[in-house]
């Protein structure tokens, strides 16, 4: 067969990694400022920035870490790996382009909006609709070029790191789609087309398979292509790795309900949900082994060769935390983790051991590559390798001691039968543990900072490689596959099938947990007595999303005796049926918000949000004074309405034309109740809306206690 | 529109995680069964083509 030369281009791997680096080091130091910030309300800068409050930084840390380091970490390896791959340039240079900035331009827009607190109040799927239809655009231009490039090759089979990569491309255009169907009120907000306990399983649906198709499956891709690159010997076992392939999207996609375990979720769902999440140890962990394994005979390289530290550290803290999840889904043990800092602690050995050193690794690799030059300074890699351990370390240990003391502290009773603690005791008492994470947050950034001069110095060193070249036949047209193969061979030489077939397995998942709760009634017990928010409510309650508040508080009391003596009776799935999004949170910073309403006098309210410490004193929260200057927007009420009425929201026809006279009104009574406590305060400030929000929480259930009696 | 709760329950519910783990149990056999027909060759060729850029 006569060859056919062509030539690689470095240009766009090259780009997306100085963009892995910077978006990087952007976001772990917002993590940190958002970890002091927990420690030392002070650092929330209220009084200047309102912008910068834990609950609209603690989003744009996530996101910056998950989409723009992840992200664009994982576009360095496909424009780097698939066209070595597939013996072929990648399809289209301008498409490269537009993906690259298009993504980066995801990233400005999206880290400014949340700032300014543009939210669909869904973890890790806050950017509102105008981005979320800009990322589905630059993905589908993603798709096009990859797709491009794989139906042009000049290697008939598909390499197993390509196909985690399409499963991901596929199975994150699913998610985004599903989970982002919001009705836009205006270009800046809108509501999420779900409630209650059907959007809370979208979104865990959507969440989970975010840490499982943007953070591992593509990063697994990497592993594959990457670990044997360094190491210089093939895949440990190329079989294992099938069967870790096709196991494990098949698994990962049924298993976001147990995020929702003793929440109002169906039991049946939650169920599902933890014996997937129990089987998921078996594909994970042959994916590790498989990984280390390919070292087998080659540690003395390991010693030596930093790259290769980082992958090891980044594929035992994937075997870890791939252990420790399937752990954290069984439900006793989720009644300790649930809601406290052990989550986060376990989100972190994935984010910084697994996603962070396995891009380091990549890097120290692939730059000296791209500039045909040594790496600067092995010892300062190796350097790099200790301080950022020692990082992982530190950020993780106080975070699971403070998840034990909290829960211990949370649970206990004395003889008499009275709660133990108030919940200010324990946020006191895990102060220390804050700083002790934050301080571990810092030593990881201060390595990247390393890292950061050492590339920065080996391509000064170098020259850039702006192409390589390659030569190799083209495919033959009409192939013929050898004889005695079987029908996967095919699957693996036909991509569109693997995309279809692919879409398929992890579609599976979703039909049998996402139909049933939306179609069958006795899912979600409907309640007489709940009816939707008053105009007043709802727009304070759009104040609650757009703070972030459920980034701190929870709204969903489990059924448990000490939840149950702490908060109120726990929380019924038909309580929840017209919040749009729903709003259960996922961590207890603070306490749990299900049934404050009624709890304390307007006038606590007013002062809790004023200054927190002056209701509570030793709290730990933000003060919100802009909620005390700031004019409520009473234009948006009739399309809130309006728009709340087509998703299903029994208001009354033609309420819109109303609905802001009811509104002042409650405004009036609030600001009259306030005055009876000597405040003085106008009634269209957004403080008032927000204070008629937080006291009709929970109230719909105890007015049918008092009308049972 | 409002997609929701259309039926008023649903029977045998229990039937669900069943059929969930008779469907992934088929599967994973299959992939099994497949892997251990590969050809020696095939699975050399494959697994050196990171190598081999």
């Amino acid at each position: 067969m006569e060859l056919e030369r062509f030539t690689y281009d470095n240009k766009l791997p090259k780009l997306f990694a100085i963009a892995t680096i910077t978006w990087g080091a952007i976001g772990m130091l917002l993590g940190v400022l958002a970890a002091f910030q927990l420690a030392f309300p002070i650092l929330n800068f209220s009084e200047y920035f309102p912008h910068l409050a834990f609950g609209r930084l603690r989003p744009v840390h996530t996101n910056a870490v998950i989409f723009a380091f992840v992200g664009n970490g994982i576009f360095t390896a496909v424009y780097y790996s698939i066209p070595r791959l597939l013996k072929t340039p990648m399809w289209s240079k301008k498409l490269g382009n537009i993906h690259f900035w298009g993504w980066q331009s995801i990233i400005v827009l999206g880290a400014l909006s949340l700032l300014m607190g543009m939210t669909s109040g869904k973890e890790y799927a806050e950017l509102e609709w105008p981005i979320d239809i800009m990322i589905t655009l630059i993905w589908v231009v993603f798709g096009i070029n990859m797709f491009g490039t794989i139906l042009t090759r000049r290697e008939r089979h598909l390499y197993v790191a390509i196909w985690f990569f399409i499963a991901s491309w596929v199975t994150v255009a699913m998610l985004h789609i599903v989970n982002s169907m919001e009705l836009p009120i205006n270009l800046f907000k809108s509501y999420s087309w779900y409630a209650g306990v059907q959007d809370a399983l979208v979104q865990w649906w959507y969440g989970h398979n975010a840490v499982a198709f943007f953070l591992t499956t593509p990063y697994l891709g990497l592993m594959y292509y990457f670990l044997p690159k360094a190491a210089e010997r093939p895949i440990y076992s190329y079989k294992l790795s099938i069967i870790h392939f096709w196991s494990l999207i098949f698994l990962y996609i049924w298993a976001g309900p147990h995020h929702l375990l003793y929440t109002a979720l169906p039991e049946w769902a939650q169920s599902l949900g933890t014996a997937f999440s129990i089987m998921l140890i078996l594909p994970s962990w042959g994916g590790m082994l498989n990984g280390l394994f390919t070292l087998r005979g080659a540690w003395d390289k390991v010693r030596e060769d930093p790259v290769l530290k980082f992958f090891v550290v980044a594929v035992t803290a994937y075997g870890m935390s791939t252990f420790e999840g399937p752990m954290m889904s069984l439900k006793n043990v989720n009644a300790i983790s649930h809601y406290s800092d052990w989550t986060v602690a376990h989100v972190h050995i994935g984010a910084l051991g697994w996603n962070g050193f396995l891009t380091f690794g990549m890097l120290y690799w692939l730059i000296p590559r791209l500039f045909n030059t040594p790496l600067h300074s092995r010892k300062m890699a190796g350097t790099h390798f200790w301080i950022g351990t020692l990082g992982i370390v530190l950020y993780a240990i106080p975070m699971y001691w403070s998840a034990f003391r909290s829960y211990f502290m949370m649970k206990a009773f004395t003889p008499e039968g009275q709660l133990q603690y108030q919940f200010m005791d324990m946020v006191q008492t895990i102060i220390p543990f804050y700083v002790l994470r934050a301080l571990g947050g810092t030593i990881f950034l201060i390595g990247v900072v390393l890292m950061i001069i050492n590339l920065w110095k080996t391509a000064k060193a170098g020259k850039f490689v702006a192409e390589e070249y390659g030569e190799a036949p083209a495919l033959e047209k009409k192939y013929v596959s050898p004889k005695g193969s079987f029908w996967h061979s095919v699957v693996e030489r036909k991509p569109i099938m693997l995309l279809v077939l692919s879409l398929l397995v992890v579609a599976l998942g979703g039909l049998f947990e996402l139909i049933p709760t939306f179609m069958v009634k006795s899912n979600i017990p409907t309640i007489a007595s709940v009816k939707p928010y008053t105009p007043l409510e709802l727009q304070g309650r759009d104040i609650y999303v757009r703070e972030g508040c459920y980034n701190c508080h929870s709204q969903m009391i489990r059924p448990f005796r000490y939840e149950v003596a702490r908060y109120g009776e726990y929380s019924k799935a038909g309580e929840f049926v017209y919040d749009h999004p729903f709003q259960w949170g996922s961590k207890r910073t603070g306490p749990d918000l299900a049934r404050v309403g009624g709890k304390y006098p307007d006038s606590w309210h007013f002062n809790h949000m004023y200054d927190p410490t002056s209701m509570a004193p030793g709290s730990i929260m933000p003060s919100y004074p802009s909620l005390f200057e700031k004019k409520l927007d009473i234009n948006t009420t009739n399309s809130k309405i309006h728009a709340m009425r087509k998703m299903g929201v029994p208001y009354a026809k033609g309420y819109e034309a109303t609905a802001n006279d009811d509104l002042k009104k409650q405004a009036e009574a609030i600001t009259a109740n306030l005055k009876n406590d000597k405040i003085e305060i106008p009634a269209d400030r957004e403080i008032i809306a927000l204070i008629a929000y937080l006291q009709r929480l929970g109230r719909d259930i105890k007015v049918t206690a008092i009308t049972a009696k | 529109m409002k997609f929701s709760t259309y039926l008023e329950q649903i029977m045998g519910v229990s039937i669900y995680p069943v059929i969930s783990l008779v469907l992934f149990v088929a599967f994973f056999t299959g992939v099994i069964i497949w892997i251990f027909s590969i050809d020696k060759k095939e699975i050399e060729h494959l697994e050196n083509l990171p190598l081999n850029d």
